[in-house]
Order: structure tokens, then C-alpha cells, then sequence
């Protein structure tokens, strides 16, 4: 039976990658929306901008996997197209794992490309296995936390509405612009129960001349979020079909 | 079990909420046969099937297929099933081919046969042609019967289907009337729900009458006219669910 998931897992990945992912919108939320919002703070706080790489990435990660999730998931529960695929024999946590695996791919590979771009053109030198380690859970973490908010809806547009909340609340508090550390000390306890605060947090730290090793906590975090969003959102599609 | 009977189906029961849609209902399916489940809107046709095919969980009772529990072993039973629900939903954005390549993709056909495989259904359904088309530009009656090729592409001993021909016009009707007729004269079983009584008279070899959640009779469309006495399968059925007086008294008040 696994076999059977970890291929329909594969393949509906493939099939929403080639059908929602490689578009024009979701291209522009993922890649072109991040860079639009840092240079806007660059140009209105010009500094250092070595210093808004790691949320320059954090944002891509997060845009990047969320950015067709309510197309993936709520346009094919209204089409009926969801539904089919519980007909075939892949258990419905396989399915939706393949969802949430269309927005990690597609994630990889614009965070792939906004990364080599600026190490490349800023000659930076981060530590590569720590950045693998805070990028990958992150990318399932707000892929799967994109598909939670999405089963709660029916609707593409309440979904999407529903998504841009937590993402604007993000940037703003997880230290993407502004760091945690310069917070009200309230707001510091708040960014640390927001997933996105671990994910600059540890590549700021991947950038460092000596990095941390408080990223591998970093990362047994991200896990635990990835967890804590995917489990509710399985059972609250299966609600669905009931 | 007698080694014939493929379905096997005791006291399934569906309710959601107060509403008890399908009522401890008890019925057998024999290998190669078409069954048809009959019965006016609300009668608990498209319940039996979601719960037979593993979209919805039975609220009591059990049904077999293949001797596998439907309520335990249902993604077994998935590689033997065909379904073709009564909304066509296939992905619009993609190609007639890529549509059926994904199914065979998702069902685990070997990668051999795939394009075998489909490129044969989309000949015998008379789509080859259209092939490359978005499933979206495709007709109504295109659009079923690519539903149903897709059902077929990792060649089901079950087909179930929910409602074929609604919505189809005459022309199209009929020729996916006689695909049906095909697929059983390949050894196919087919469970068909419609409620459409002709089209049952002509395709089922055996069929149950649901009304309200609970099954009234089952028997062969001739069996049934002949016990109510009746010329066509749609008299029989109004004088089985009592439908009759009803149709009656609106004849007479025109």
C-alpha cells in the first residue's frame, strides 16, 4: 500500500506543479512579490542589503508555497476533480500529501533560484548545510499550513483572503524587516509562536561568518509545526467528503 | 459466499445528521451481470454508491467486494473498481490524453502500457481524434464518455455508474448506452443507478427498486412487469413505490 501512496504522492505533485503551479500568478506571488516588498523597504530604509537576504528567502518560501494552494485544494473540491482522486487507491492522506508536495517543489525551486542569485551577486558564503536545513522543513511547513487555512474555507476567495492574514502578520512580526529582538517584549513572545520567526531566525544565523547551532533546534521546531498543520488539515478534508 | 456473487452487501445504512438516507439495506451483485439500482431523487442511489466506492463511510452494516470489507480493506478493493461519478470531473486544463495518463499514473498501470492503453479507450470511445484537446472544450456527451475511459484505463472488473446519460441528448445517450452494453459483453460487471426506466429495462439484467433509503424489490425488469402486470418497466415501478395514484390524479386533472 505505501508504494501505491508515495506514487500518487509523486504524481498529483507532478500533475499541480504542470497545471497550477507553472502559471503566470502563481510564478508572480512566489518569486516577484518577495523582491517587490524588500526593495520597497530597502529604498525606504537603504542599509546593508546582505542583511534582507535571509528574509528575502523566508518571503519566497513562504509566497512561493502558498501561492496556488487555494486553486490546488478549494477549485478542485468545487470542480469535483478532489473527489475523483479519492477513487483511486491512495489512502486520502496520500493525496493530500501530494498537494502539499506541489507547493514544496514548486517552493524549492524559486527559493533555489532567489538564493544562488544572491549569494552569487552579494558574494555571499552561508553554511549550505544549514541553510538545507531550514529551508526544507520550512517549505513543508507553509505548504501544509497554506492547505490547513484552505480546507477550513470553501471558497477560492475566502481561502486566499484567509491566507493573506497570517502572511502579512508574518512579515511584519517574524523579523523578515524589523528584528525580533528590537520588539516590544510581547510582540517577541508572539513572534515566537509564528513558524516563520524560526525560518529567518535560522538563516540569518546560516549567514553568519560562525554559524549557530541553534539551528538544529531550529529545525526540530519547523518539524514540529509541519506536524501540527498537516494532521488537522487531513482530518478536516475527510470531514469534507463526509 | 457463492464463488458468483462479487458484491455482497448487509444492513448498510447512511445517515447524515437526522436524515437517514440509506436504510439497512441488503442486497448481492453476481460477477458479469448489470445491476441496477433504481429510484427517484432522494432515494439513496448516490449514498449506496459513495459508500460502496469509499467516498463516505457506512453509519452501520457492511458490504463485500471480492470478498474484501469495504470498511476496512476499501483501498484493495479501489484496483478492481471503476467509478463514474455523475459529474464529470476530469481536470478541464488538460489534454483528453493527459487526463487518462494521469489516471493510469494514479491507478499504477505499468508505464509500458500507458499510452497503449489509453490511446485503445480513446479509440474505442471514438475521441482519438480529439485527443490533444483541453477536456474542457469537449461536449457533454464527450466529457461522459471520457469520464467513463477513465474509469476504465486500469481495466476494472466493477464499473460503477452514477447517472450515465443525464443530461445527454438522444444521439449521445445511445451511444453510451451501447459502450455500456459493450463493456458487459466484455465480462465487465456494471452497477448502474439511473433513473431513467427504459434505459434500465434495456441494460439491466437484474434490477433493485429504492425508495426512501429502503430497497422495495429485486428482480429482472421482465420478472417485475409481469408480476405488476404491467407493459414498461416505468409502469411497474409506479405501481411498485406507489407513485402510481399520484400520476393518476394528474392525468385527470388535465
Amino acid at each position: 500500500m505505501w508504494r501505491d501512496n508515495l506514487r500518487g504522492i509523486f504524481y498529483i505533485a507532478l500533475k499541480d506543479i504542470k497545471t497550477y503551479y507553472l502559471k503566470p500568478p502563481a510564478i508572480s506571488w512566489g518569486i516577484v512579490f518577495p523582491i517587490t516588498w524588500i526593495l520597497a523597504f530597502y529604498l525606504r530604509n537603504p542599509g546593508d542589503f546582505k542583511e534582507l537576504v535571509p528574509g528575502l528567502i523566508a518571503m519566497t518560501i513562504l509566497f512561493s508555497t502558498t501561492s496556488a494552494e487555494a486553486v490546488v485544494i478549494n477549485f478542485e473540491l468545487r470542480l469535483g476533480t478532489l473527489e475523483r482522486l479519492l477513487l483511486v487507491p491512495i489512502s486520502i492522506g496520500g493525496i493530500f500529501l501530494g498537494k502539499v508536495l506541489g507547493g514544496v517543489i514548486f517552493g524549492f525551486f524559486m527559493t533555489t533560484v532567489v538564493t544562488i542569485v544572491s549569494v552569487v551577486v552579494l558574494k555571499l558564503h552561508p553554511n549550505i548545510l544549514y541553510l538545507i536545513l531550514i529551508i526544507l522543513p520550512s517549505l513543508f511547513v507553509f505548504s501544509s499550513f497554506g492547505a490547513l487555512l484552505c480546507v477550513m474555507v470553501k471558497e477560492v476567495f475566502e481561502a486566499q483572503t484567509l491566507l493573506n492574514l497570517p502572511r502579512f502578520l508574518m512579515i511584519f512580526l517574524s523579523g523578515v524587516i524589523y528584528p525580533v529582538s528590537k520588539m516590544p517584549c510581547a510582540l517577541q513572545y508572539f513572534a515566537y509562536i509564528l513558524p516563520l520567526t524560526y525560518t529567518v531566525d535560522g538563516l540569518r544565523k546560516s549567514f553568519l561568518i560562525s554559524p549557530d547551532k541553534s539551528v538544529f533546534s531550529y529545525t526540530l521546531m519547523l518539524v514540529g509545526f509541519f506536524f501540527l498543520f498537516i494532521f488537522p488539515a487531513e482530518k478536516l478534508l475527510s470531514k469534507k467528503f463526509e | 459466499m457463492n464463488k458468483d456473487i462479487i458484491i455482497q452487501v448487509s444492513n448498510l445504512t447512511k445517515r447524515y445528521g437526522d436524515i437517514l438516507a440509506v436504510d439497512h439495506i441488503s442486497f448481492e451483485v453476481k460477477e458479469g451481470e448489470v445491476f441496477g439500482f433504481l429510484g427517484p431523487n432522494g432515494a439513496g442511489k448516490t449514498s449506496t454508491i459513495r459508500m460502496l466506492t469509499g467516498l463516505s463511510k457506512p453509519t452501520e452494516g457492511n458490504a463485500f467486494i471480492f470478498g474484501l470489507d469495504i470498511n476496512s480493506q476499501i483501498l484493495q478493493i479501489k484496483k478492481y473498481i471503476g467509478v463514474v461519478p455523475e459529474i464529470s470531473n476530469l481536470y478541464d486544463e488538460l489534454s483528453a490524453m493527459d487526463n487518462l495518463m494521469f489516471m493510469a499514473q494514479l491507478y499504477g498501470v505499468p508505464r509500458k502500457e500507458r499510452r497503449q492503453r489509453a490511446e485503445e479507450l480513446l479509440r474505442i470511445f471514438k475521441l482519438y481524434e480529439r485527443k490533444n484537446s483541453p477536456f474542457r472544450t469537449f461536449s457533454r456527451g464527450m466529457k461522459r464518455a471520457l469520464t467513463i475511459a477513465a474509469a476504465l484505463i486500469h481495466s476494472p472488473k466493477i464499473l460503477f455508474l452514477d447517472e450515465p446519460t443525464v443530461g445527454l441528448d438522444v444521439v449521445a445517450a445511445r451511444s453510451l448506452r451501447n459502450l455500456i452494453s459493450n463493456l458487459r459483453h466484455q465480462g465487465i460487471t456494471i452497477f448502474l443507478t439511473t433513473h431513467y426506466l427504459e434505459e434500465a429495462d434495456l441494460l439491466c439484467d437484474r434490477v433493485a427498486i429504492l425508495v426512501k433509503g429502503r430497497i422495495l424489490v429485486i428482480d429482472t425488469p421482465l420478472n417485475l412487469k409481469r408480476k405488476t402486470d404491467k407493459k414498461t418497466l416505468e409502469d411497474a415501478f409506479m405501481k411498485i413505490t406507489g407513485l402510481e395514484p399520484e400520476i393518476l390524479a394528474i392525468e385527470k386533472g388535465k
